[in-house]
């Protein structure tokens, strides 16, 4: 039975006769086939949200159920992909109309005619449980994608395709289980809204290593772990989410453009398949799946967008890879969420969210996690969300509830921009929880001194950063020596260690072991000069131009293959120094 | 089929509500003819059973419950477009204001256009020459950008624009191809007159189309003003394959017509009032520059703002900055120190710069040179405030010579005069001269390598 349109109010419709329809059910409106999802149900009427343009639409014209909950379909073919909110190939779209997109194109999602090389793992006769891998198929030259029984799916192989050739509608297993017969094809649906199942949540335990010496040294992310960026715009929540794209080890990369710039997914699809994997030698768009919904398309697909992003997310984890998700901006997500709230006449909490802004923002980090598959795998997603705070004023309901469910907070800071220290994370209010759980990987991995080395250095930066409040009252000239010399080694590590160019071929990525290294002579710099301090030595002996000059720019002086020039570097130190020493000791 | 109706049920603001209405469509036009025989246009923004209400875009004084006539269009609210557009003057709501009489068009398009696909977009990399330093070395616009210039009241926001569009190199060698669609925003006539003169000027009254509501025609005609002028945009420059430069003025007005329908519409405000759906629907306007890939054509956006008390974070500049490609600040205090023009450096920014600078676009040294001026008037600031307490003289050597930079930079980097029109290689060695009043050991933003060639 259709509905009928009682009301339309922008994206969001009321119908009638809409009592067989079912809550979060997809639906299909008016004779453009618009694809909706019906968020209220009250006794005979129905509340629905439009993920296209309404204009047009007249009250009478249908509601149409689909019988299923808004889902995505997993299956090879999104791994270099660009999806919209709802799982819809734009360049498919591109196809139908040209440059612009149209309404009423209907469902599609991934590519039914494309054949795939499948290399099957089970025979007649196998018992299959859920999340089992029963088959391969390479849809990328870097990423093999495992082919899984859907969850809640088990039973005795009946049937079973050979090797070969495959689209994606063809049924290549059947499963007996009692009186049920399951057939399985390379993909399954999966309701976005609900989180997949997993045998276990484990311990967070890995580093996720991003090349980005500010978080890999002072606020690292963790495989699994949660993160929020926030800033004000221009900031570089966007550059930073670029940069983690395109560098950390992730195997799996899910970008959704959520309510941003046009340009700014245009630019990862242009740049992406020329950047190569450091790792594989393969282009970097061979393990990204773009999700745009920029903010010119309609506000409720925007909504969608995060949920199908991690839903993708969660399905190559089940897999048993390391998935690293990037919301920019969840912000936008929350404005469609109050956008869509404010036409259904809800009763406002603060700003004008909705209530039920936390719980939401919760559910979603909450899909973030190190588990064990139910195929029996490591695997992980890891969420980093930008957020845009009106005004940049971090008090705002958004950054507030975020805030609450993440465990890295980078918050980007507009003075830094303003002087273009990027990335201009500040180091005084950002902060990782995941320190103490990364301490034995930092140890087994890096060196036992990492967590120690960092602790100090941001230990002087934080006295740098009372020091600079008397200068900025007295001037410079009054401080005692020892603490000049805070000063100058704190302006090494902003300018030397913080500042990171990401449009700079040697400072965009930089291996652990230089990160590390490059930490540790800045220290040696510091012990060495508070040696000469010792020995009432002038500071202007001891702040040797040529030598700090190095140490700023050893970012680009020393290469990322070979370290060899911060041994010349901290012989250099050594020799200036001991010279100074021995002279100021005769 | 027409609708004509008869009984109009209330009439609050810009919104009409009748009930007993079937068989319209959402968004559809409507003509309101009241007794006099006057007709106004309005939208369908609200279906709810047989209740509808009406957005009208023009005044609604003078309308009564009784005596006027509404008659429903269907179809949306569309523009007919030719070249004839070109050198011609339209109102607020896209309507004929000058001599030319009606354009002429089998092509009909809808002022709310669509939305440019992410896949069709060409990344713009081209940099526009403006021959203003601070903006070419600085904030170097690209062809297909959008980017605001954020202003106060009284400030020479105008005259910015105006030189821009007197001096932008946008079209490939000759200017065939280049066409300026201006839309006034709810302006003075003096604003307005001044942008007509100025193109005179220019030379370039053929080469564009105005869209012009006055600060006393109707507010809510305002919503439709920039849709219009973008409408032609698009077709100027994606189908007649044109190089566009869009100047709108003043944003702020809009935002402010969008607060009004939406308080009329009893929506839950968000900050300040304005409605909650700001940003979509400030994006729905600047989302539309850039370019495609398989079209010569190209729009670049440089909506003005005013921001109110010259807040940088008031809900206007905040949200637009949020959508747009960087922003050129202008500063009260440089104003007020007679600058021309007034850019203040430190929050303007261009996001598209970085990849239309440097080697094989403007000069090698560009991006570095460009991030140690940043860096070191940033820099210049502090010193500056030190200063205030402690005396220039108790300063640093160093310091001091930070003082005499900030100086310089600012008399003759930043200021220029509103007829000077720098070359991109006069920018940048006025740039270099300039650093050199700082030692080499401050300039730690540099290549090495580059510091040797140009220092
Ligand atoms: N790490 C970086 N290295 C170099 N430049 C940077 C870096 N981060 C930011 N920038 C500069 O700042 C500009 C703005 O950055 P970005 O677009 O990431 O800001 P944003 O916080 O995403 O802003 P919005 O909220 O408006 O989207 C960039 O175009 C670039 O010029
Ligand atoms: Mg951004």
């Amino acid at each position: 039975m259709n509905g009928r349109i009682t009301m339309i109010n922008g994206p969001v419709l009321r119908g009638s006769g809409m009592s067989a329809f079912k809550m979060r059910e997809m639906v299909m409106v008016g004779e453009k086939r618009l694809i909706g999802e019906v968020i209220i149900l009250d006794g005979d009427t129905g509340t629905v949200q439009v993920y296209e343009e309404t204009e047009g639409l007249k009250l009478g014209e249908e509601i149409i159920p689909t019988g299923k909950p808004l889902s995505v379909k997993l299956g090879p073919g999104m791994i270099g992909n660009i999806f919209d909110g709802i799982q819809r190939p734009l360049l498919k779209i591109d196809q139908i109309s040209k440059d612009f997109i149209p309404e009423g194109i209907g469902l599609i999602s991934l590519d039914e005619e494309k054949l795939w090389e499948v290399e099957m793992r089970v025979e007649k006769g196998d018992y299959l449980k859920s999340g089992q891998i029963f088959g391969l198929v390479r849809e990328s030259g870097l990423i093999e994608h495992r082919l899984l029984v859907p969850p809640g799916v088990e039973g005795m192989v009946t049937q079973a395709k050979r090797d070969g050739k495959y689209k994606i509608e063809e049924i290549l297993l059947e499963l007996k289980n009692n009186e049920h017969v399951h057939k399985l094809k390379m993909y399954h649906e999966w309701p976005v809204r609900n989180p997949r199942p997993v045998r276990e949540r484990k311990e967070i335990e890995k580093l996720l290593v991003t090349g980005q010496r500010v978080l890999d040294m002072f606020f690292p992310l963790a495989k699994g772990g949660t993160c929020a960026i926030p800033g004000g715009f221009g900031t570089g929540k966007t550059m930073t989410q670029h940069q983690l794209a395109k560098w950390s080890d992730a195997d799996i990369i899910i970008y959704i453009g959520c309510g941003e710039r046009g340009n700014e997914m245009t630019e990862v699809l242009e740049d992406f398949p020329k950047l190569i994997d450091p790792k594989s030698n393969r282009p970097l768009m061979e393990r990204t799946v773009l999700i745009a919904n920029t903010s010119n398309m309609p506000v409720a697909a925007r909504e969608a967008s995060i949920y199908t992003g991690i839903t993708m997310a969660e399905y190559y984890r089940d897999m048993g890879y390391d998935v690293a998700i990037m919301a920019d901006s969840t912000s936008r997500w929350a404005e469609a969420l109050r956008e869509i709230s404010g036409r259904l006449e809800e009763m406002p909490a603060e700003e004008g969210y909705p209530a039920y802004l936390s719980s939401r923002i919760a559910e979603f980090y909450e899909r973030a996690g190190y588990v064990e598959t139910l195929c029996e795998k490591d695997g992980s997603v890891t969420i980093i969300g930008a957020v845009s705070p009106a005004g940049g004023d971090f008090s705002e309901p958004v950054t507030e509830n975020t805030k609450r469910y993440v465990n890295v907070f980078l918050a980007l800071d507009k003075e830094l921009a303003y002087a273009r220290h990027y990335p201009a994370i500040n180091w005084l209010d950002s902060y990782s929880g995941y320190l103490k759980v990364l301490e034995s990987w930092y140890e087994d991995n890096l060196s036992e001194e990492a967590i120690p080395l960092r602790n100090k250095m941001l230990e002087l930066l934080y006295r740098e950063n009372k020091l600079l409040e008397i200068v900025m009252l007295v001037g410079e000239d009054v401080l005692p020596d020892d603490q000049r010399i805070i000063l100058e080694i704190s302006k090494i590590i902003k300018a030397g260690f913080l500042q990171q160019n990401a449009f700079n071929k040697e400072d965009t990525f930089v291996p652990l072991e230089k990160q590390y290294r490059m930490l540790k002579i800045i220290d040696y710099l510091y012990e060495k000069c508070k040696s000469s301090l010792a020995l009432s030595i002038p500071i202007s002996q001891i702040k040797n131009r040529e030598i700090f000059d190095e140490l700023i720019k050893m970012k680009y002086t020393v290469s990322n293959k070979d370290l060899s020039k911060i041994d010349e570097i901290t012989s250099m130190i050594d020799v200036y120094y001991d010279e100074l020493n021995k002279k100021y000791l005769e | 089929m027409k609708k004509e109706y008869l009984k109009i049920d209330k009439v609050i603001g810009p919104l009409v509500e009748m009930s007993n209405v079937k068989g319209v469509a959402y968004g559809e036009v409507v003509d309101i003819k009241n007794k006099d025989g006057e007709v106004k246009k309005g939208k369908v923004i609200r279906l709810d059973k047989d209740k509808v209400t009406i957005q009208v875009f023009e005044n609604t004084s003078g309308l009564s419950t009784e005596n006027s006539s509404i008659r429903f269009k269907d179809e949306a609210f569309e523009l007919p477009l030719s070249k004839d557009i070109l050198g011609r003057v339209f109102d607020g709501l896209g309507r004929p204001a000058d001599m030319g009489g009606d354009v002429y068009s089998r092509n009909k398009y809808n002022i709310n256009g669509r939305p440019i696909n992410p896949v069709a977009r060409k990344y713009p990399r081209d940099f526009i020459q403006t021959g203003i330093s601070s903006i070419d070395a600085l904030m170097t616009l690209i062809r297909g950008q959008k980017l605001p210039i954020f202003s106060g009241n009284g400030m020479p926001h105008n005259e910015l624009a105006a030189q821009i569009v007197r001096q932008a190199k946008l079209g490939e060698g000759s200017n065939e191809d280049f066409a300026i669609v201006f839309a006034a925003i709810g302006v003075k006539h003096d604003d307005a007159d001044f942008f007509r003169r100025s193109f005179i000027e220019a030379n370039a009254m053929d080469r564009v189309v105005m869209f012009i509501n006055y600060a006393d025609d109707p507010v809510a005609e305002r919503i439709n003003t920039p849709r219009c002028a973008l409408t032609a945009a698009e077709y100027l420059a994606f189908e007649e394959g044109m190089q566009i430069l869009v100047v709108m003025s003043d944003i702020t007005s809009y935002c402010e017509a969008l607060r009004e329908v939406s308080s009329a519409r009893e929506e839950v405000p968000s900050r300040k009032g304005y409605p909650g759906y700001l940003y979509s629907d400030l994006s729905s306007l600047y989302e539309r520059a850039g370019m495609l890939k398989d079209n010569p054509g190209s729009i670049t956006y440089l909506p003005i703002l005013t921001m109110p008390n010259d807040d940088i974070t008031h809900p206007i500049p905040d949200l637009t900055g949020f959508i747009t490609e960087g922003q050129i600040v202008l500063g009260r205090e440089l104003f007020q120190n007679n600058f021309y023009p007034p850019v203040n450096i430190l929050p303007s920014l261009s996001r598209l710069m970085k990849d239309g600078i440097g080697e094989g676009y403007t000069r090698k040294d560009h991006p570095d040179l460009a991030n140690q001026l940043f860096a070191s008037y940033s820099k210049v600031q502090e010193v500056r405030a030190l200063s205030q307490i402690i005396g220039e003289d108790d300063l640093t050597e160093i310091d001091k010579k930070y003082m005499e930079f900030g100086r310089q930079f600012e008399e003759r980097f930043v200021s220029q005069g509103f007829e000077e029109n720098r070359t991109m290689e006069e920018t940048l060695n006025l740039g270099w001269d300039i650093l050199r009043t700082l030692p080499v050991s401050e300039l730690n933003r540099l290549n090495p390598a580059l510091v040797d060639e140009y220092y």
